[in-house]
């Protein structure tokens, strides 16, 4: 037992390979036995993989789902950022620049709309939840943003911890609502063309929710979905600590 | 070869982080500002030029295809290393908050994306 343990460990990329490839391999015969190919496997592959990722953490007490099993370390670095910026930039192979122009005005919009959006729409939660200073109310809302906004944000400011880790719960629940909610919502909001997938990266801008949800839907957007997204950090890193807190701060 | 098209994507990869955070700490915020964007943007222009001027060949294309098609399985890893008790710890606001922000945000997609259509 320790022998195999010991060989799983030491090929923990591989092992990798294999306990994604079953994850795979289970959800897509859920999707055709239950659901009639209705439900896309890669949607339920995602779902799965959260739910391990949540088993892992209550046995573990960790924070890197299922990769702080030691035989699952692997998955960490399969899931890590690391390849997974490469197989989105791969993903861009055979994109087209011409849809990119002809929705580039409207990708650049839904960037700036989606930033002060959820920015706005975080301050307003924290401030009915009691939250009066303007450092805390900021934070918040940052988080709403991306979890990588709301602790970026918050020190720049001096928000205190508890606030800062509140915004990465808040950055945390909107990326895994994103994962998960998308395939069954992308029918009614028109979500399968290059346009809308430019938005849709624009608005939500969390990452890893846009890439995942994409992927489920149609994997021949992820490009374009991400293609906004990637940008969506950046610009709330950049208005967040400055404009927006200023706003905030006057008007509290 | 089937290398030549990892290292082309490599490449394409490599500048694009660069650039980005380059651009981040041009802004003074230690993340990396469209970095990804950047090389995918790169890669598209060495995918439609290349295969006018420059051939790389069918098998150096699988090279890169390999790893847009296994894109969805490292994106399930990724969803089972996140911290998901971490999200559901963060108490009720952070939900809330949460909840609010993908709905409404979900809502604006279809009016952004048609507003041009409509005038």
């Amino acid at each position: 037992m320790n022998l195999i343990q010991e060989i799983l460990i030491q090929n923990n990329l591989i092992t990798a390979f294999v306990f994604v490839g079953l994850i795979v391999y289970l959800s897509y015969y859920l999707s055709d036995k239950f659901t009639n190919g209705r439900f896309h496997g890669s949607a339920i592959a995602i779902i799965l993989g959260l739910i391990f990722a949540y088993i892992a953490g209550v046995f573990t007490n960790g924070e890197k789902g299922v990769s702080d099993i030691a035989i699952l370390s692997g998955v960490g670095l399969l899931g890590g950022s690391m390849l997974r910026d490469f197989a989105i930039v791969a993903t861009a192979y055979g994109a087209k620049f011409s849809d990119l122009r002809s929705s580039g005005f409207v990708g650049i919009f839904s960037l700036f709309f989606g930033v002060v959006l959820s920015f706005t729409l975080g301050a307003l939660i924290a401030i009915a939840f009691g939250y009066e200073d303007p450092k805390s109310i900021t934070t918040i809302g940052a988080g709403t943003v991306t979890f990588v906004v709301g602790p970026i944000s918050g020190s720049a400011i001096g928000a205190n911890s508890e606030v800062i880790a509140l915004s990465i719960a808040a950055g945390l629940v909107k990326s895994i609502l994103v994962m998960t909610i998308t395939p069954l919502v992308a029918k009614r909001i028109g979500l399968n063309n290059p346009k809308s997938a430019m938005v849709f990266g624009g608005l939500m801008g969390t990452n890893s929710g846009v890439a995942a949800g994409l992927a489920a839907v149609d994997p021949k957007l992820v490009p374009y979905g991400a293609m906004t997204a990637t940008f969506y950090t950046a610009v709330g890193c950049l208005i967040v600590p400055s404009i927006l807190f200023f706003l905030v701060d006057l008007l509290f | 070869m089937v290398i030549y098209g990892i290292a082309l994507l490599g490449i394409c990869t490599l500048i694009g982080l660069i650039i980005g955070k380059f651009l981040g700490s041009l802004f003074g915020i230690d993340a990396n500002v469209g970095g990804i964007g950047i090389a995918m943007f790169l890669l598209m222009y060495c995918s439609s030029s290349l295969n006018t001027k420059l051939k790389i060949g069918d098998v150096s294309e699988k090279g890169i295809t390999f790893w847009s098609m296994i894109y969805i399985p490292i994106v399930v890893a990724m969803a089972a290393k996140q911290n998901v008790i971490g999200a559901l710890d963060g108490g009720l606001m952070a939900i809330v908050a949460g909840i609010v922000v993908v709905v409404v945000s979900f809502l604006f997609i279809p009016i952004i994306t048609n507003y041009k259509k409509d005038r």
